[in-house]
């Protein structure tokens, strides 16, 4: 996983085009984490473009790039809520180990292309 | 030396009456109450929160009411009046215990002194079977569930009425320890009872609204749709608690007996009405 997502980023500063493609793979993964219900679930609390039925706990996941300029701001978020909101009822993904950290990655690429 | 000593031990005993008297259980329990008074103002009259999501939920209600007039739980009821007037081997019956209907659910729960400890309805339907030579029942589902629907539907309108007795710390002890699990979040999802009940009641984890927990405590048994047969409150308590990767406690055991303690203190002034049925 690890080494997948190394050669994207690698792909993406050298060849532009493997690089999409590439990107593409890393977010059609990470959708599919954050879709499943014993992974992120995120649609349980979160509207996503696509989704039958989202939660409404959270904040539409909507305009990502916008709202998260920069992606390590963004994978802090899910990472662990609690550190800007402690009363958050979004729970730690990274943090309390509930996605691996490749995992996270994938759902972040996911979340930032929302 | 000696008179600093004195003096701050006496702020301290100062001190902590007048924390006390600040946020004292019956605080506790007007802010909670105006709590959802104010998020829930359509739930009229407010008593109404006795039925759970639906008090909230006109969409879903009418489908709820149409179950409720062939209500799935009614069987249990029937079982459980069989158990209830059965004979045991020496010659007595939970009627000895509970009276001739086993109308007692108002008592519930409520602090025994003698014993320093939360006692609820079905750890007492237990402790009379085994005082009279008897087979307890399992906590969470079955003969249990059938008995105290029996107990519930007879009690029914009757009023929450839960003392914290002054003259015993511990009660207040008790009281304290089932707010705090209340509001700590737990488990690997790290969620807190206060969390979706409270903080985010009325919305929806997707399409599942999530009930005022002002109320929770007055339906119970119920039969859920979703169990397929009646399950106790404290069965409901483990299960909110696998959704959130959280160690269940034991049914009846100290943490969910004061966790019961004080949600029901909450609902205080709010009647009876179980068993029901929910999805
Ligand atoms: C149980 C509810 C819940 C789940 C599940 C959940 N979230 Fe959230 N999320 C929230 C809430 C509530 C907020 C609002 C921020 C706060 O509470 O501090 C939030 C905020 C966010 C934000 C910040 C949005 C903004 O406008 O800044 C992002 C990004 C986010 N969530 C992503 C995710 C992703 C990705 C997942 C799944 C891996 C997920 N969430 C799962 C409840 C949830
Ligand atoms: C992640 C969200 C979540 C958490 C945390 C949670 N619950 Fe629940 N609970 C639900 C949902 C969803 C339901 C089913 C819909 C409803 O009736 O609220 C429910 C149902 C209930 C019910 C049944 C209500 C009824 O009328 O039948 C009770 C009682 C209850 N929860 C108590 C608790 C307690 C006590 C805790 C903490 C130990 C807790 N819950 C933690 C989501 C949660």
């Amino acid at each position: 996983m690890k080494g997948q997502l190394l050669t994207a980023i690698l792909a993406s500063a050298l060849v532009a085009p493997l690089a999409s493609a590439a990107d593409a793979d890393a977010i059609a993964k990470g959708k599919e984490i954050a879709w499943h219900r014993q992974k992120g679930n995120c649609l349980t609390c979160h509207m996503v473009e696509g989704a039958e039925m989202p939660g409404n706990v959270g904040p539409p996941l909507v305009a990502m790039k916008a709202r998260y300029p920069n992606k390590a701001d963004l994978r802090a978020q899910i990472w662990d809520p609690t550190a800007r909101n402690p009363m958050t009822s979004m729970p730690p993904f990274g943090k309390n180990h509930i996605l691996s950290e490749e995992e996270l990655d994938l759902v972040v690429e996911y979340v930032h292309s929302l | 030396m000696k008179k600093i000593i004195r003096n701050v031990a006496f702020g301290l005993v100062g001190l902590s009456v007048s924390a006390a008297s600040v946020a004292g259980p019956e605080e506790d329990r007007q802010a909670f109450r105006k709590f959802y008074e104010n998020r829930f103002p359509q739930v009229q009259p407010i008593g109404d929160f006795q039925n759970g999501v639906y008090s909230i939920l006109p969409a879903a209600r009418e489908q709820w009411e149409s179950i409720e007039e062939f209500p799935p739980y009614e069987l249990a009821i029937e079982e459980g009046e069989k158990i209830f007037n059965k004979t045991f081997a020496n010659g007595k019956s939970l009627k000895d215990c509970f009276g001739e209907d086993g109308a007692v659910r108002e008592q519930y729960p409520h602090w025994n002194k003698e014993r320093g400890m939360v006692m609820t309805m079905e750890l007492a339907i237990n402790e009379c079977l085994e005082a009279n030579g008897e087979k307890p029942l399992k906590y969470k589902k079955g003969a249990m569930a059938a008995v105290s629907a029996y107990m519930a539907y007879n009690s029914r309108g009757q009023v929450i009425n839960v003392e914290i007795p002054s003259d015993d710390p511990r009660a207040l002890a008790a009281y304290e320890d089932g707010k705090e699990h209340f509001y700590t979040k737990r488990g690997q999802l790290n969620f807190a009872c206060a969390d979706c009940h409270m903080h985010t009641s009325g919305m929806n984890y997707r399409s599942e609204t999530v009930s005022p927990a002002f109320g929770h405590p007055t339906n119970w048994p119920v039969y859920r749709a979703k169990w397929q047969e009646m399950g106790t409150l404290h069965r409901r308590f483990a299960g909110c608690h696998d959704n959130i990767r959280a160690n269940p406690f034991k049914a009846q055991g100290e943490e969910y007996r004061n966790l019961e303690y004080f949600i029901s203190y909450m609902s205080n002034g709010l009647e009876f009405n179980g068993p029901a049925a929910r999805k």
